[in-house]
């Protein structure tokens, strides 16, 4: 009865979706990095 | 088809990831110039043919968030973001099968019509979820959705690139990365797909969406309104004064310092237009979550006001000093950010929530007339000055005069932003009354 009460954890799911769209977003923002430097490097 | 209403627990966390895989998807768009000069070289095609996919997909951006919203509003966020699905992909699996047999008006047809379709459906289906789900912090909840858009590009532009390097730039090398792109956007996309959720309270009644308390605006009323009129000028002034420094940002910065004693290289120039983007995202999240606390329209008077003073310290001694000039340039391409990302909310506080979707599509027409305008008038100026002789900084010195006179204007009916009158109001009787209306017996 407690766990039909009782609505499902869902922090795996939430860990799983921000990964999903932190990840390319990373990429992303590693490579503007990279680039930005160049203005006091380059 | 139905909204899909959260079961109990639901966490509504999980609704800006879902919002974040449609808005990092379709912000590919501002990467199109990754594919302009191997598409010039396999097809022999012009510079102006080249951006004939991007310019249409623009165009259809506005068209289809403008026209497509009360479909939105009707079906839910899960209809409109498969839709945004199917066209953007197949725009891209189209755009392959163009490549792959050099018929390129199947590229502008596939990445411009039908791409750009899925784009403006795709760029509104997740807002007015989102103030649901969020309605202490809308401004936060759509910056981190707008923000995706301009991440987006971030992300495509040197995976397009490395794609490019590596299957080849001819054209089976072009068909094979649209064809790359339009799966891999396709399996990503699909996260937002599933886990869209309407919060409970917001569920429909019947076959009508529930009219939440408070003051409503149907999108029919809101253009009628002269809020709607005045939002729409102050967009598209603060998105015009953005593009007009963006759009020729290279040049630019190159041109102010030509003649001193550390003029700006080719590589230092692209390095500043990408802390520009890296501007134009930070603003997106951080301005419009700031709205939240000082309010909308003051963050408004923040962009408008203190966007045309930065115009202003560029205009008079921008070429004095190179981190001057490039602090005020940042601060002007994150109020651009910030501006796109904190109208839904302000469109929330004007209209109320019952169809902000919609009404945030027909403002995004302000939009598509800002990105003909401000490149119009900053390369027409340039151009104009440079036949007459002039060089260095004084290229742009009426352009920046003229933005600063459009950011005045916008501030001007920001200034006149007031609450809607009450018989735009929608209240739930009325809207039985309009359903019975529109079904005769």
């Amino acid at each position: 009865m407690a766990a039909a009460n009782n609505p499902p954890d869902r922090k795996g799911l939430i860990v799983l979706s921000w990964v999903w769209v932190g990840a390319p977003l990373a990429y992303g923002l590693y490579e503007l990095v990279l680039k930005a430097r160049q203005l006091f490097t380059g | 088809m139905s909204p899909p209403v959260a079961p109990v627990g639901w966490s509504r966390w999980l609704v800006p990831p879902a919002a974040l895989s449609v808005h990092l998807s379709i912000g590919q768009a501002y990467a199109w110039s990754v594919f302009k000069p191997p598409l010039e070289s396999a097809l022999h095609l012009s510079g102006t043919q080249s951006a004939l996919p991007f310019q249409l997909a623009i165009v259809m951006l506005g068209l289809s968030a403008a026209f497509g919203g009360t479909l939105v509003e009707r079906n839910g966020p899960r209809w409109a973001m498969t839709v945004a699905l199917i066209c953007f992909s197949s725009g891209f699996l189209l755009s392959a099968l163009g490549a792959a047999t050099e018929q390129y008006w199947l590229i502008v047809l596939g990445y411009g019509f039908v791409g750009g379709t899925g784009l403006g459906i795709g760029y509104i289906s997740p807002v007015s979820t989102l103030i649901k789900w969020f309605p202490d912090r809308p401004g936060m909840a759509t910056g981190i959705a707008i923000m995706g858009f301009g991440g987006g590009a971030l992300i495509a532009s040197p995976w397009s690139a490395q794609m490019l390097d590596s299957f080849g730039a001819g054209s089976s090398g072009i068909a094979l990365a649209f064809l790359v792109h339009g799966l891999t956007y396709a399996v990503f996309m699909t996260l937002g797909v599933l886990l869209v959720r309407v919060p409970r309270t917001a569920a429909p009644q019947g076959d009508r969406p529930a009219v939440p308390e408070g003051v409503q605006v149907s999108a029919r009323s809101a253009v009628r309104t002269p809020q709607f009129w005045c939002l729409w000028l102050v967009l598209c002034m603060n998105v015009t004064a953005g593009i007009g420094i963006l759009e020729k940002a290279a040049p630019m910065i190159t041109d102010f310092f030509a003649h001193t004693s550390a003029p700006v290289s080719a590589s230092a120039a692209a390095g500043f237009v990408a802390l520009l983007s890296a501007a134009n995202m930070a603003g997106r999240l951080g301005w419009s979550s700031a709205s939240d606390l000082i309010g909308r329209k003051n963050v408004y008077r923040l962009y408008l006001g203190v966007g045309a003073l930065m115009y202003l310290l560029i205009a008079l001694f921008g070429d004095d000093s190179k981190a001057l000039f490039v602090l005020c340039a940042l601060v002007i391409l994150s109020f651009y950010g910030g501006g796109f990302a904190t109208i839904p909310a302000y469109l929330k506080d004007l209209f109320g929530t019952y169809q902000v979707g919609a009404i945030h599509g027909r403002l995004l027409t302000a939009w598509s007339t800002a990105g003909v305008l401000g490149p119009l008038i900053v390369n027409w100026i340039a151009d104009h000055q440079e036949k007459a002789g002039r060089q260095g900084a004084s290229l742009y010195g009426l352009s920046f005069d003229i933005m600063i006179g459009l950011l005045v204007v916008g501030f001007i009916a920001n200034e006149l932003v007031r609450p809607v009158h009450p018989r735009h109001h929608v209240t739930a009787a009325k809207e039985v009354a309009d359903g019975r209306r529109e079904q005769p017996a």
